[in-house]
């Protein structure tokens, strides 16, 4: 069954149940991955999926929702009975409409959709990772974690009012996590992700050089002392910090009470100058972006910060009605819509006359701290609070030599964070979650060894 | 007529699929499988969110999709469909046959048809009508944010519950044939408190399993008084300096720090991937004395409990660590083909697009002969983890967890509120650092997420004492 007839086929059920207004959202997809464990095929798997989210709308203007793998004719009627049943706890005191923008003409990228290269393939090209990374270095004893993989989806939305848009596309990824052991030393873990629209599109030696360069970096350690430090973070541990607080630019999240920012909040100063940020989901270095958003809302380009100043929030459409707006592509499907970014962009304003443009990650000689990648951001960000303290891989570079960090933490709030941005790097980086440069943070406190 | 023509062509809940079953086994057995399991599921989920004085939203869902596994030697293919018909179901084992590479159909191992059926589901059929109407959830749920509503300070108030309800059937080639019903209940409760500048949050979970009524008789009240209280003790609290200090860990969600530090490192997965420091330390010490840990699947009602796994096992007992000696691995299917280490009952799995794979169900250290006063009252400098957020553990065994609410502890008493403070650490260095465990062991639900996906566990312990550990903080 093509997404056309699914929607003649809600269509037509929706109007045996008198139901007059609906939209749905679905996907189709089929996945395809493969993991190894020293030159032997581990695991292997393939999956076909389907997901229909339905809205309906009861007489008394109400939405309910169901959602459901069953796209039978009868899985339909039974979706579409739930969620009329589920109708009637919609909530009363914020509506939920269609966009209004459900039938903009959307921005459909040249997908570069690619075929399947089949299981054996991605063995193969799996297997050759793994070796090569394991001859990359004598320390490296084996890549724990691995897979390649490749998927191919279709994304709907649909309503009664005669909105329709889909798209197709194409996705694979490669990753490789190895583990580097030595004598009387702690086991030292690092690695790589590299995604493209299909697997000819991965550059899979970069990715072996990351990981293991990235692993054989970590094992010269040793732990640090607890203090306040200058910071460097990197492209995307950056981007990771600004997507956890980015309930601070979510409209939804600010109507909810768990935002730092509030309804007045456009135009406060929040950084330096020298600071924009944008969310741009249709940027043509991101591979997962999408043309419309769950409620059918093209995707654009948004300023989220302008020279240090929050310009815009991101809305669905009920939190652009009542900020009295325009949606802007960034809203799911759910019972309660929510509000999320797609694809961050950092970059350097043309107000940065205030930045130490000495401090350059590849040239500095002063001590600093180089922030790679930040864990456990579900268990350190409190973004209610604007506190965060979360584990680091990363280094210390002091008097010209650069020492892996063994295990330590980095705390702070983030307005403290944005307000105290000494250097924006010139030159971005493009990471999996966005684009970003190397950002300069002074004054930031390290938990290491006490 | 064309009732059993249904029947014979697709999976039917609630039907005879024993003949559909052994073809699609046999099927898979003739193309040279050494094994063939199937696991087929269908779900009538629901959850219910309030926020302040008003539902805000309710969200039905349902679905139904099998899960294939083959195995060939060492390795495995597994395919996830939501094709429940026997073409669909054949297709998958084919597709599974294919991307192993299976050849040569001469060397699979026999099928001898399936068992006698072990039904579980017997008794539970009645639960999706016992369980509470959305209405009913709904009323209560307002009531308990009602409940939080204490004073000006706080500033959102949010109910949630959601309920999922799993029909499964199991089918393998060494003759297993299960069929259960499994059914998950879990209603939590969250403030965030704000005076000034001064932000603070609170909330406690609570779930049940195989209890239709038990929502029925959550006790809002005392929840909410908790809650609220935890939020407004953590609205002035100073950031705890950072340092190596020792620490009293609470009991029930205390345990969160034993789950992820050292259970995920006695799952056998982590043996077949070489990153576990325990591997090969079978009874030999790898904690102090005092502690002994289980992981078990048979408390009534708890959360991580199970009638049977997902391989169809019925899940055991295991006493992991005994007065500090290791004493099992968690093991399952794939866990005892590679490592050897027998199955425990542990094969579990989010739904059909996983793979089951060893995972903890209700993991806890064992109650000891102490008072939580006894371990307060040894400290003369540390810190007091009342509640602990969540947690992570690193590749190599490094962990790290936030401590929600904390109070530090001087002279033997507890003193001010701190916030921000972190535990961070590693299973082999801290295991033996646990010296003395108190007598009020409890347990909390939560949710576990790992290689087969997010499935229900329990994870508990008494007040636990833990003699030296780096406390992150400013």
């Amino acid at each position: 069954m093509n997404s056309r007839e699914i929607t003649t086929k809600i269509s037509k059920a929706a109007d045996l149940l008198n139901l007059k207004k609906w939209d749905y959202g679905a996907s189709f997809s089929n996945d395809y991955s493969v993991q190894v464990d020293k030159g032997e095929a581990k695991q292997l798997k393939a999956s076909q999926k389907q997901i229909l989210t339905l809205r309906v709308w009861n007489e008394s203007n109400l939405v309910g929702i169901t959602t459901t793998s069953d796209i039978s004719e009868s899985g339909i009627k039974k979706a579409l009975n739930q969620a009329n049943i589920a109708s009637d706890f919609g909530n009363k005191n914020e509506r939920t409409e269609f966009s209004p923008l459900a039938k903009d003409p959307i921005n459909v990228k040249d997908a570069k959709k690619r075929n399947p290269v089949g299981i054996k393939k991605l063995l193969t090209l799996l297997r050759k990772a793994e070796v090569k990374l394991l001859e990359s270095h004598e320390s490296i004893k084996s890549v724990p974690y691995n897979g390649l993989s490749e998927s191919f989806y279709e994304r709907v939305y649909a309503n009664s009012d005669g909105a329709f848009r889909s798209y197709t596309k194409s996705q694979a990824a490669l990753y490789l996590y190895a583990r580097a052991e030595e004598e009387n030393k702690k086991p030292r873990s690092s690695g790589s992700v590299k995604i493209g629209y299909g697997v000819e599109d991965i550059d899979i030696e970069s990715c072996i050089k990351d990981a293991s360069n990235k692993t054989i970096s970590h094992l010269n350690y040793s732990s640090i002392k607890t203090d306040k430090y200058l910071i460097c973070f990197s492209p995307e541990s950056f981007l990771t910090i600004i997507n956890s607080f980015s309930s601070m630019f979510n409209a939804r999240s600010i109507l909810d009470g768990v935002s730092l920012s509030n309804k007045n909040s456009i135009g406060e100063k929040l950084s330096t100058e020298a600071l924009n940020i944008y969310d741009d989901g249709l940027h043509e270095k991101n591979i997962s972006s999408s043309p419309f958003d769950g409620e059918g809302t093209p995707t654009k380009r948004l300023c989220l910060i302008n020279k240090g100043r929050i310009e815009n929030f991101i809305h669905s459409e009920s939190t652009a009605r009542i900020f009295k707006t325009i949606p802007t592509g960034h809203a799911g499907l759910g019972s309660k819509v929510s509000v999320s970014p797609d694809w961050i962009v950092v970059e350097k304003s043309e107000e940065n006359f205030d930045l130490k443009t000495s401090l350059d990650h590849s040239t500095y000689e002063g001590e600093f701290v180089y922030i790679e990648e930040l864990n456990a951001i579900h268990a350190g960000v409190r973004s209610s609070q604007g506190s965060f303290s979360l584990p680091f891989d990363g280094w210390l570079f002091k008097n010209g030599t650069k020492i892996s960090i063994e295990s330590a933490t980095v705390a702070g709030d983030i307005k403290y964070l944005l307000k105290n941005i000494v250097n924006i790097e010139s030159n971005q980086e493009v990471t999996t979650s966005g684009i970003s440069p190397h950002i300069w943070v002074d004054e930031l406190s390290i938990t290491g060894d006490a | 007529m064309l009732s059993s023509q249904i029947k014979s062509n697709e999976i039917v809940f609630g039907s005879c699929n024993k003949d559909l079953l052994e073809e699609i086994i046999f099927y898979g057995i003739v193309l040279g499988a050494d094994f063939v399991e199937i696991f087929i599921e269908n779900t009538d989920n629901s959850s219910v969110l309030a926020e302040e004085d008003f539902i805000t939203s309710v969200s039905p869902s349902f679905g139904r999709g099998a899960g294939i596994r083959i195995f060939k030697e060492k390795k495995d293919g597994f395919v996830s469909t939501n094709d429940l018909t026997k073409h669909g179901l054949m297709r998958s084992v084919s597709q599974a046959i294919e991307m192993l590479d299976i050849t040569d159909n001469k060397k699979g191992e026999a099928f001898n048809g399936l068992n006698k059926h072990r039904d579980y589901s017997l008794s539970k059929k009645k639960w999706i009508n016992e369980v509470p109407s959305i209405h009913e959830i709904s009323e209560k749920l307002l009531v308990s944010t009602k409940s939080l509503k204490k004073n000006n300070k706080i500033l959102t108030r949010k109910g949630s519950y959601s309920r999922n309800l799993q029909e499964v059937i199991i089918a393998s080639s060494d003759g297993t044939y299960v069929s259960d019903i499994r059914l998950h209940q879990t209603v939590g409760l969250n403030v965030i408190a704000s005076d000034a500048q001064y932000r603070s949050s609170g909330s406690r979970r609570f779930g049940s399993s195989g209890m239709p009524n038990e929502f029925r008789l959550w006790d809002h009240e005392k929840a909410a008084n908790d809650v609220f209280e935890s939020s407004m003790n953590m609205l002035y609290a100073d950031y705890v300096e950072a340092g190596q200090m020792p620490v009293v860990l609470a009991n029930k969600f205390g345990g969160v720090i034993f789950h992820e530090a050292c259970g995920h490192l006695l799952e056998t997965t982590q043996i077949e991937r070489g990153t576990t420091p325990f591997e090969n330390k079978l009874n030999e010490k790898i904690a102090h004395e005092s502690l002994t840990a289980i992981d078990e699947g048979i408390s009534e009602g708890s959360f991580g409990s199970l009638s049977v796994d997902d391989e169809g096992m019925e899940p055991e007992k295991s006493v992991l660590i005994k007065n500090g000696i290791l004493k099992k691995f968690i093991s399952d299917r794939a866990g005892e083909l590679r490592t050897g280490h027998k199955r425990t009952g542990s094969g579990r799995r989010q739904n059909y697009s996983f793979a089951a794979a060893s995972r903890m169900r209700n993991t806890y250290i064992a109650k000891g002969e102490h008072s939580k006063e006894d371990l307060i009252n040894s400290i003369s400098d540390g810190l007091y983890c009342k509640s602990m957020g969540g947690g992570s553990v690193g590749a190599t065994g490094q962990f790290n967890f936030a401590v929600e609410e904390g109070y530090l502890i001087k002279n033997g008493k507890l003193t001010n509120p701190v916030k921000g403070a972190t535990l961070i650490g590693e299973a082999k260095e801290v295991m033996p650092k646990i010296s003395m465990c108190g007598n009020d062991l409890e347990l909390a639900p939560g949710f576990c997420g790992s290689i087969s996906g997010s499935v229900n566990v329990t994870v508990g312990q008494p007040h636990i004492k833990v003699d030296s550990i780096t406390v992150g903080g400013r």
